[in-house]
């Protein structure tokens, strides 16, 4: 008989004395969040600093930390961080992280590794409002812009929903398939608008649906901000349930999950995620499929651990690709949309065959 | 402990009607198998008691309660599943899959107490699989995949569990491992089993009651030594056969006679002695 | 198992069960596509009566105006629109059978975002070419997308199994239309002039562009129909293939070459048209089951006729005005997906 070794799990709990809350992380969880979160700093700050006004990197950490109040410069430094870059940059971060919790939440859901944040038609949705509110009622004002195509995202999610639903379910296969459908519909409808209208809004509108944060302001950061806070835990705490849906339904159900409804809640948090970031930036392609394909390699593919470090992994992503945006072709910028296809298809393509 | 019974049961897939008006009792702290040939509606029959098919007609009763009346939760607590050839996803280890069976005992805010963490390691060590529980679940073998899904139920503390043909698909060495474990986990623990076997002689070994299903219907149940006969198994199965004790156990052996059997030459051994002659003499032996 | 196994087979029986059904069932649909052909001439921004239709094709009188109307016209429009269907079904009904994908079309190997890129360059260099030059372009570029497509699904171990076809494919036209975006975002002028195109369309298709591309599509559906055995046993995966004593890399090099060929001919006639490789496959599989001997044919006439309605309604909805095909695809055939999946999906 051989010793037992004592058993080491490979991950850690938290479970605060005197509170009825307990939540566990895989081991790797702490060291690999801090390491993203310095990153994400370190990128923010470089960020900061490039752009046609020059500024050294001292004078970026100082303005951000409002230490240098009596610096003769103060005003102008503190109109360049605070008013022009620094907005732009954390609603990147927060599109990238809604983006990439939004897609690590539909692959789980629909246990397909090739599923991003728009299979529920978030995309088509928000961008036929868009393009009409772009090219076609071009009367209403551009404020509307973001809940027009937040409105339309998740109308087209609960349509194709719907539609899936027979006798109690709707399973995986059938949505897609579905969605496959709607989205066609919705294109084809977006299409008619781009051809006929003013070719300035045309051009206007391909940028939207790119995917850009360029002049996006606090406003942006405090809504987007705001609904990530109550969005994000919600789905953190959902976490543990996509873990067992994982399983495959009838375990599930042994389990005593009630799967449907269980679900139908984890596509609510997704879509609701996945519509808020392209209400705010348009259509941004890739963060949501590879960052949770990256992390699952970092922390394994245990949810609880998987969603925070996505989110935190689209952040850095998104930031990343701002600045490179702003650097490759100044002083005029490429959309983060191209960014991220630009340089998210070869490293995911790499990811892919360096493991198979 | 717990009963559970079903009333004029009627299960169907879409128009096709599987199990008409059945009505069985599951003996408590026994191990039932529900065998029969394929297609007969066994697999249908077990996922019918399990609330993993909603029944047409008739009802499901765990202690006098009806199952799809009680929150879905609370029936795990008491009645766990382990469906027919289970898959875990890619790189989930042994201990998160064990690990899962709390699920029932969880909730959104109590995601993983210390009485989770402590049964948890329990059903790893009674299964015997503590040593590799950092491992993959699909890097290990048929037997030990096997082991850890059971121990997921155990770890879920259920009073009955039901398993769908536990050992379909594993080497024979497997298969043995596996109907030990559960056997030993009816003695030690007192679980209830129901268990889809395809193997008659396995049944036969392990269980301490049949139910014998055949097209929709029971065809016969009671002790393996009561019902295993060879007009049960020409009526069930739909082959002759001899009917022998097992030499190990003293259970119903069953040994088919098949066509090709009855004229095939009988080629002498190595050491000189017929191999019927040497099972004549080993039962003799045993006997004695 | 086998109980259910069995309740979903009945429910996927095809609807011409018997065998001998199948080739009467395709005489039917030659006839049923001529009809949609010779109805589609009379149609479009003026009306001509079938009498004048038949005399102009069989009688042709060179002072009559709608005979005119009817040969440089709408005839080449309607045959290039039956070339183009024919074309996109069977290569999508072969990438289906090929990557046991239900969700394949041929713009999986890149090739619609390859020709779009091509020509969208083309545009943006040259200035303003002529249809021809967007058909040879649109090919080039369907044809070195697909080849890098499969190159990179093919590396590695296995080959080029249907997983990494489709990764490769699905990487690959996400990273190829980023650079299209960009060019689209910078120059208005490119974005005006292509913006039709890219929507899919057969007006102004003429007798030369068809004669340039269709026989590429013609031996390539020649093709189809010679390997359409060899696609059946593929579909049922490469190791039972290559049990069967099947050279798979030789099927898939050569099928993904037909393809090429197919939609590659298609999209230069016509632009980047989508939904008929996807939805026609579907429903020829459900009428005539999964033998790629029938289902190539039935496509090719079911994905000719599906393109010839919607050019009709294309051409009639917003009269004197005309929508491009590619934007009446999809209001065509996504209600009818909608059911099947609805339908057809079970669990």
């Amino acid at each position: 008989m051989a010793v037992e070794k004592p058993l080491k799990p490979t991950w850690i709990t938290l479970r605060p004395r005197g509170l009825p809350f307990s939540y566990r992380l895989d081991r790797r969880v702490p060291l690999v969040a801090l390491a993203l979160l310095a990153f994400t700093l370190a990128v923010l700050v470089v960020s900061i600093n490039f752009g046609q006004y020059n500024m050294s990197l001292l004078d970026v950490v100082e303005t951000l930390l409002g230490t240098n109040a009596d610096h003769p410069d103060a005003r102008n430094f503190n109109l360049v961080v605070h008013t022009f870059r620094l907005p732009r940059i954390l609603v990147a971060f927060l599109v990238g992280a809604a983006l990439a919790a939004s897609g690590a939440l539909m692959q789980g859901i629909t246990r397909n590794p090739l599923a991003d944040p728009y299979l529920l038609g978030v995309s088509s949705g928000a961008a036929l409002v868009a393009v009409a509110l772009i090219v076609w009622l071009r009367d209403l004002p551009i404020s509307l812009l973001p809940w027009g195509a937040f409105g339309g995202a998740l109308l087209t999610a609960g349509a194709i929903y719907l539609l899936a639903w027979k006798r109690g379910s709707s399973t995986p296969i059938r949505l897609i398939l579905i969605g496959i459908a709607v989205q066609s519909v919705i294109a084809a409808m977006t299409t008619m608008m781009l051809l006929f209208g003013d070719i300035n809004d045309v051009q206007q509108a391909y940028v939207w649906l790119t995917g850009s944060v360029y002049g996006r302001n606090w406003e942006h950061v405090h809504t987007l901000g705001g609904w990530l806070l109550v969005f994000l835990p919600v789905a953190f705490l959902l976490a543990r349930s996509l873990n067992t849906l994982n399983l495959g339904d009838e375990t599930a159900k042994g389990l005593g999950m009630r799967v449907e409804w269980q679900r139908g809640l984890l596509l609510v948090v997704s879509v609701a995620l996945a519509a808020a970031a392209v209400a705010v930036a348009g259509t941004i392609g890739f963060v949501g499929l590879v960052a949770p394909h990256v992390t699952r390699r970092l922390v394994g593919p245990s949810h609880e651990g998987l969603l925070p470090v996505s989110a935190l992994f689209g952040g850095a992503l998104l930031v990343l690709a701002d600045l490179i945006g702003r650097w490759v072709i100044a002083p005029s910028e490429l959309p983060i949309g191209i960014i991220t296809a630009m340089i998210g298809a070869p490293y995911f393509l790499y990811l892919l065959y360096r493991h198979r | 402990m717990s009963e559970l019974n079903a009333h004029a049961l009627t299960l169907a897939y879409e128009s096709a009607c599987i199990i008409e008006e059945m009505s069985l009792t599951i003996p408590d702290g026994q191990i039932t198998a529900l065998v029969g040939p394929n297609g007969c509606g066994k697999s249908t029959l077990l996922r019918g008691i399990s609330r993993l098919l909603k029944p047409k007609q008739g009802s499901v009763l765990l202690d006098g309660l009806d199952i799809w009346k009680l929150p879905t939760k609370q029936l795990a607590k008491q009645l766990g599943i382990l469906p027919q050839g289970p898959v875990a996803p890619e790189g989930l280890t042994v201990h998160e899959l064990v690990a899962q069976g709390r699920y029932p005992h969880q909730s959104w805010l109590q995601q993983w107490s210390a009485d989770d963490e402590r049964i948890t390691r329990e059903a790893l060590a009674i299964t015997g699989i503590t040593a590799f529980a950092d491992r993959p679940v699909d890097t290990l073998s048929g037997g030990q995949r096997q082991r850890a899904w059971i121990a997921m139920t155990l770890a879920q503390d259920s009073d009955l569990i039901l398993l769908d043909e536990p050992t379909t698909f594993l080497d024979l060495a497997y298969q043995i491992e596996v109907l030990d474990l559960l056997h030993t986990l009816n003695v030690e623990r007192g679980k209830t089993m129901v268990m889809v076997l395809h193997d008659l002689n396995h049944a036969c070994r392990y269980a301490d009651f049949l139910i014998a299903v055949r097209d929709g219907q029971i065809a016969a149940h009671g002790t393996p030594a009561d019902i295993v006969t060879e007009p049960m198994v020409r009526a069930v199965f739909g082959i002759d056969c001899r009917i022998i004790p097992d030499p190990v156990t003293r259970t119903p052996l069953v040994v088919p006679v098949g066509k090709a059997n009855k004229h095939r030459k009988v080629q002498p051994s190595t050491n000189g002695q017929h191999a019927s002659e040497t099972a004549l003499e080993l039962t003799k032996e045993i006997s004695l | 198992m086998a109980t259910q196994a069995k309740s979903i087979a009945r429910n996927t029986t095809r609807i011409l069960g018997s065998r001998a059904l199948l080739l009467p069932g395709l005489f039917v649909c030659v006839v049923l596509l001529v009809i949609s052909l010779l109805w589609s001439i009379t149609l479009g921004a003026a009306d001509i009566t079938p009498e004048v239709v038949y005399t102009a094709l069989f009688n042709f009188d060179e002072s009559s105006f709608d005979h005119l109307i009817i040969q440089t016209v709408r005839l080449p429009r309607v045959l290039a629109g039956v070339v183009v269907g024919a074309a996109l079904a069977v290569a999508g009904a072969i990438m289906q059978g090929l990557t046991r994908n239900p969700l394949a079309d041929s713009g999986i190997l890149g090739i619609n975002s390859g020709a779009a890129f091509a020509v969208v360059l083309a545009v943006f260099l040259l200035g303003n070419p002529p249809l021809s030059v967007y058909a040879l372009f649109g090919f080039i570029g369907a044809g070195a997308a697909a080849a890098l497509v499969y190159f990179l699904g093919s590396v590695g171990r296995g080959g080029a199994t249907p997983l990494k076809l489709t990764l490769a494919g699905v990487i690959l036209s996400a990273f190829i239309s980023s650079f299209t975006t960009a060019i689209l975002i910078s120059d208005q002028e490119t974005l005006d002039k292509i913006r039709f195109w890219t929507a899919g369309s057969l007006a102004g298709r003429e007798m030369p562009l068809l004669t340039q591309t269709v026989p590429y599509i013609f031996v390539g559906l020649a093709g189809a129909l010679l390997i359409s055995r060899q696609i059946t046993t593929i579909s049922l995966g490469d190791d039972v293939a290559k049990g069967l004593g099947q050279n798979t890399v030789w099927v898939k090099g050569i099928a993904a070459m037909i393809v090429v060929l197919l939609a590659g001919g298609a999209v230069a006639l016509a632009g980047p048209i989508g939904f008929v490789g996807l939805v026609v496959p579907h429903v020829v599989r459900f009428i005539v089951g999964v033998d790629y001997r029938w289902v190539i044919p039935y496509s090719a006439l079911l994905g000719a006729m599906l393109v010839t309605i919607a050019d009709v309604g294309a051409r009639i909805i917003i009269r004197p005005q005309e929508l491009p095909v590619g934007v009446m695809m999809a209001f065509v055939g996504a209600p009818f997906f909608i059911w099947l999946a609805r339908w057809k999906v079970k669990r």
